[in-house]
């Protein structure tokens, strides 16, 4: 199912954001949105994921959605794993949790505290959440903020393998990250 | 390893500082030596009554503890969901903190049995500080997460235990902790105001009368050795619990 915005409007006060935005995200393709700071990337995937309402225009979308947010949102005191269970439920063993966060750099961190973690590990495995959980559309906030750039390209590797043929909007200011992760790429 | 040796050996020199002026006083009934007050406690020991007194006493502080924490936990949860509930409730919270021990105990006398006053009192003292802390916890609620659970459809069980149950137990950790040593304090002092049969309290107003200044000290330790088991034994299942969380 495509996702589509059509004539989406949004404003902050005197602050017009989004002023009759319309978008087919095609499914099964990746579109990164690009712009500067402040332009209204954010504001754009808050709307399509449903967080924020639009004064005026319409979104559809699939029923089930993902998303790596602006700010992690990890549940701080729960361990690295159970967050991921938060969202997946009994799907994956720990066996095969451990598995993919050790793809994502993040070996042996699966009984840790998320309060322990880096800022760059919080990202991973709020990345990680976001791809076991199950989605017909997948929303990525800059997903790679705040990565090392030797992790990033692993991570951004991992990503690309696993959202292959899925649909996912995700928001950037990084060329590079655009470059390789997108199909079609729209600028704000 | 280091930190419990110097903890030993403070300990060791406050008792020998104690040691050493209970000799110099040379006065039993004004105080007594540590080595008299281990000797009284041994003699103690080996009674049914000992036993029967501190079964008596904490079953009563512990009782009035469990029930604290139940009406200050859901309270607190009444609070954080109405504000209304919250303003009502403001003014008798402020005035529970702030009540004496003594003031509450004499009034409860007039409306329950000496036998229950502990009970009472306890319930009273846990009441305010659990609501007290769980309602910051429910304030102190991170929104995004709410959201974050939403649009993941977790499920409602799920939700509870991994979003706000573990976002609320550092806090009812806290409370509970704070709140059982406050029970025991204010549960004992109500006993000796109102000398219910077969209590700690009444073993201490009892050695306080006959002017037997050992029993007194023996009891007061025996006081603070239950106390803190108690209190060791319930952070210990509640660390239990949050471990359990933290893993779902």
């Amino acid at each position: 199912m495509d996702i589509v915005a059509s004539d989406i409007c949004k404003a902050f006060g005197n602050n017009e954001v989004l002023n009759g935005f319309s978008h087919v995200f095609r499914e099964g393709s990746v579109t990164a949105v690009m712009g500067a700071s402040g332009c209204g990337k954010s504001t754009l995937l808050s709307v399509l994921m449903g967080i924020l309402a639009p004064d005026s225009g319409r979104v559809t979308r699939p029923e089930r959605i993902s998303a790596v947010f602006q700010e992690n949102r990890l549940c701080e005191n729960l361990t690295v794993s159970a967050n991921i269970r938060l969202v997946t439920g009994k799907r994956y063993s720990r066996r095969e949790i451990a598995a993919e966060l050790e793809k994502t750099g993040l070996a042996g961190c699966e009984d840790k505290a998320v309060r322990e973690l880096s800022g760059g590990m919080k990202r991973r495995a709020a990345l990680l959440r976001a791809l076991l959980a199950e989605y017909d559309a997948l929303f990525l906030d800059e997903p790679f903020k705040g990565l090392d750039e030797g992790t990033k390209r692993s991570v951004m590797e991992y990503c690309k393998e696993n959202t292959r043929g899925k649909t996912v909007v995700m928001v950037t200011h990084d060329r590079g990250e655009c470059e390789f992760m997108a199909d079609e790429t729209i600028e704000l | 390893m280091k930190k419990r040796v110097i903890t030993a050996l403070c300990v060791l020199f406050w008792l020998t500082v104690w040691q050493l002026g209970a000799m110099a006083l040379n006065q039993k009934i004004l105080l007594v030596t540590p080595v008299a007050v281990v000797k009284r406690l041994a003699e103690l020991v080996p009674s049914i009554d000992f036993w029967s007194s501190i079964a008596c006493s904490a079953g009563k502080i512990l009782l009035g503890f469990a029930m604290g924490l139940a009406a200050g936990t859901g309270l607190a949860l009444l609070s954080g969901k109405f504000s209304a509930v919250r303003q009502l409730f403001a003014p008798l919270v402020s005035v529970l903190k702030s009540i004496p021990v003594a003031s509450f105990t004499i009034l409860a006398l007039i409306w329950v049995s000496s036998k229950n006053l502990s009970v009472l009192v306890s319930f009273l003292i846990c009441v305010p500080i659990v609501y007290t802390n769980m309602l910051e916890g429910l304030d102190n609620l991170d929104p995004k997460l709410k959201t974050m659970a939403e649009i993941f459809h977790i499920p409602p069980w799920r939700r509870f235990v991994g979003v706000y149950l573990s976002q609320l137990l550092p806090y009812f950790r806290s409370a509970s902790g704070l709140a059982i040593g406050m029970c025991w304090k204010s549960g004992v002092a109500a006993e000796v105001i109102g000398i219910p049969d077969g209590s700690i309290g009444e073993r201490l107003y009892m050695a306080k009368i006959y002017l037997e200044t050992a029993d007194l000290f023996a009891w007061t330790l025996v006081i603070i050795l239950v106390s803190r088991l108690c209190e060791g034994i319930f952070t210990a299942l509640v660390k239990l619990m949050v471990k359990r969380v933290e893993r779902m």
